[in-house]
């Protein structure tokens, strides 16, 4: 049957499916901006280093993602055969504790923004649908939150809860949702003044369907979006952390770990300030990437998702 | 033939608490509709028209608010002398008369539907809401009579076989929540006229009690969250399309299977208004409250959708409140008529004495600032504007533009008086001995 006649019958398969349609349409446009295949490829680059890990990089320790290292010496070695990155401080393996950072990477950026995510938009969603004095309470809450300065209120809550990953998971989580719950209430509160919402009470929707239904599909795409760039900033925020020796325990496979290894050994020698440069660059490097891939497939996923910019 | 009321409000009033101060949108609004008429609301843009209907659905939103009055509705087939007022009812309950009892066609088709949902799942949602029960049952009968085509040990059969039993036990869960709600609410309706303490009491207990009994069963609704699992809904969404579809064909739009499948966004304004009117239709209420339904439509889709409103009226829907500032429409359409001004009740007669013998001040202006066939002189208007409701003016509130003030009228309220038989006016021209005659 031709396409055409598919047209006239009414009969759609599912090559004409509106949803296969659009999705085929997202897909080309995706595709067609080279910069978002460019954060693209680089995501999945890390994802395969991040699922392979075990492969390339045998674990040693019963513990994963601890680094092994040969010796206690405190000064770098350059890229070896031993060692292909070269080691750290204390002689802990680079190209090791890099390739199981990645995972640890992925651990911190997804659980943290999926976190956000699901509390930023419950509570966005009460606060804009609902109004009144539950938004109140929820926004002063947020505002709270705005009011102190992010990295110090960081760097106090890691203390109180005892350094290790998962503290800063759990900190990074208590810190970022406001965000989420501001950019959804303000969507939420544009989306609940329009009619289709009233047309949906009157028919006799329940609230729960109301805003599960009809008014957070149309108004999750700032919120997605900013998720797809938050992934990004949230590692850097934790490799800032272990950089400033409260996040992961030394020895702990993760790129802020290896970047504060290296901390003492940034100005490099007296005389030749480039002695030590693989240590600083290397983990620097990979940090960048990893977080310009996010930032390249958020901006990707803004331009595919946000109808304003989508028909260009 | 003495006429059956279906809906009746008292003394209405219902503001807005707005930042700049509270908006007195409603003024004691009184009007009252009968069974199997067309109910005309006229007046300008901002007088209330749309806030009155909006409080018969009790769907004003925030900040406005219903302050006080009564809206008795008349929805009990069997007795109709004792009304239910829905002011004080719980949320639950309009929930379940809202798109069912009472439905409503929007002013503007393309912002009353959802963009990101389809015309299927949009009027199908209908469906879902009021008519569940059904649309499980029929389902059960398909299922079991494809289970029986089928060979004995088939997987297909297995699975079908699952999804029998998850929606028959989502069947019997809605049968059990309509045998608990019918208790209470045949209780509420016992107890509606009376007014002592302890049965006020008794009535909030009740209200409350009917919006916390849940129709779902816990597990059902787990299992159809669940991805995958869900699937075995299918066969509900092929019942619920299929009487989709039935309704699209049924209001006239072509090719329904492939409309069924569409966004919003994809057809014209005449279709989406006949989507608009498929979903209010979809449980066949007893009123259907048009919203300037033609407002924004050119006048050849505004001559079929009043046609085809027409036609729904004599098949589908006992009465009809229509909503519009289009006097035309109204002489066409109309059984009875009320004229609102800023919140106030003005008039209220059948149209052909509202057209003939028009008795309000601001009725006759209006009627005087349509354009006539033949039109020698300049087309009349009444000066001013709509006062800012914030601060409405004192007295009746449309002395400031009337041509026959008196010094009474920025005093008092004017009361609503029948002033020959079926036709009410609250006007000072009529309650004062010393009135000049008009």
């Amino acid at each position: 049957m031709s396409s055409l006649e598919t047209k006239i019958t009414g009969a759609t398969g599912r090559a004409e499916h509106p949803r296969w349609q659009e999705f085929l349409f997202t897909t080309r446009r995706f595709l067609s901006n080279p910069l978002s295949v460019i954060g693209l490829t680089l995501i999945v680059f890390f994802g395969i280093i991040a699922i392979l890990a075990p492969v390339i990089e045998p674990p040693k320790y019963p513990d994963h993602y601890r680094i092994p290292h040969t010796g206690f010496r405190i000064e770098p070695t350059p890229p070896s055969a031993a060692h292909p990155l070269g080691t750290t401080q204390q002689q802990y393996d680079m190209l090791y504790g890099l390739v199981w950072g990645t995972r640890s990477a992925f651990m911190i950026g997804v659980l943290v923004v999926a976190a956000n995510l699901l509390i930023g938009v419950l509570l966005g969603a009460i606060a804009g649908y609902f109004g009144g004095t539950v938004d109140e309470i929820i926004m002063r809450i947020t505002d709270i939150f705005y009011a102190i300065p992010f990295l110090i209120m960081a760097m106090a809550l890691v203390v109180a809860i005892g350094r290790g990953l998962k503290a800063v998971v759990i900190v990074l989580i208590i810190l970022e949702w406001p965000s989420y719950t501001r950019v959804l209430r303000s969507d939420i509160l544009v989306t609940r003044g329009r009619d289709f919402i009233l047309a949906a009470r009157a028919s006799g929707a329940s609230h729960m369907r109301i805003i599960f239904t009809h008014i957070l599909p149309n108004a999750m795409y700032s919120v997605l979006i900013l998720a797809s760039l938050n992934i990004g900033t949230t590692i850097l925020t934790a490799a800032a952390l272990s950089f400033l020796g409260l996040g992961s325990e030394t020895g702990t496979a993760d790129w802020g770990q290896i970047v504060s290894l290296c901390r003492n050994w940034i100005v490099g020698a007296p005389g030749n300030r480039f002695a030590y440069w693989y240590t600083v660059f290397i983990p620097g490097f990979v940090i960048s990437l990893f977080v310009l891939g996010w930032n390249l497939l958020g901006d990707a996923v803004r331009d595919v998702f946000d109808p304003k910019m989508r028909r260009r | 033939m003495h006429a059956l009321t279906l809906v009746e409000t008292g003394d209405l009033k219902a503001s807005f608490y707005t930042f700049e101060g509270v908006v007195q949108a409603l003024n004691g609004v009184g009007i009252v509709l009968n069974q199997g008429e067309t109910y005309g609301l006229v007046g300008e843009s901002g007088c209330g028209k749309s806030v009155t209907v909006r409080s018969l659905m009790r769907i004003i939103q925030a900040p406005g608010r219903i302050d006080s009055g009564r809206i008795v509705l008349f929805l009990n087939r069997d007795d109709r002398t004792h009304g239910i007022d829905i002011v004080h009812r719980s949320e639950a309950y309009m929930q379940s008369i809202r798109g069912s009892d009472i439905s409503m066609i929007f002013q503007e088709p393309a912002a009353a539907l959802n963009p990101v949902l389809t015309i299927d799942y949009q009027v199908g949602e209908s469906f879902r809401f009021h008519r569940m029960e059904q649309m499980l049952d029929e389902t059960l009968i398909d299922l079991d009579a494809a289970r029986g085509a089928r060979r004995r040990f088939s997987p297909a059969r297995f699975a079908q076989s699952i999804s029998a039993a998850l929606l028959r036990r989502e069947r019997d869960g809605l049968g059990r929540y309509a045998e608990r709600v019918q208790v209470i609410d045949n209780e509420l309706y016992l107890l509606e006229e009376k007014q002592d303490g302890q049965s006020e009491g008794r009535k909030g207990e009740l209200n409350a009690r009917r919006d916390r009994a849940r129709s779902k069963d816990a597990f059902v609704s787990l299992a159809r969250h669940f991805p995958f699992l869900r699937r075995y809904r299918r066969k509900l969404d092929a019942t619920i399309h299929r009487h989709v579809v039935e309704l699209l064909t049924m209001l006239g739009i072509p090719n329904p299977e492939n409309v069924a499948e569409r966004y919003p966004h994809e057809l014209s304004g005449g279709m989406q208004q006949r989507i608009v009117i498929a979903i209010a239709l979809a449980c066949h209420p007893t009123l259907l409250v048009a919203d300037e339904p033609t407002s924004n439509l050119d006048v050849t889709i505004q001559a079929q959708i009043v046609e085809l409103i027409k036609t729904l009226k004599k098949t589908f829907i006992s009465s009809v409140l229509f909503i519009t500032h289009d006097l035309g429409l109204v002489a066409e359409m109309c059984d009875r008529v009320t004229v609102m001004y800023a919140g106030d009740v003005s008039e209220t007669a059948t149209v052909k004495e509202l057209f003939r013998n028009p008795l309000h001040p601001y009725t006759t202006g209006l009627l005087a600032s349509v354009p006539k066939e033949v039109q020698d002189e300049e087309l009349a208007m009444i000066p001013g504007a709509v006062p800012n409701l914030i601060a409405p003016p004192p007295g009746c509130r449309f002395h400031p533009r009337c041509p026959h003030r008196m010094t009474i009228c920025s005093l008092e309220k004017p009361v609503t008086i029948e002033h020959s038989p079926g036709h009410w006016v609250a006007c000072h021209l009529y309650t004062e001995k010393d009135a000049p005659h008009v």
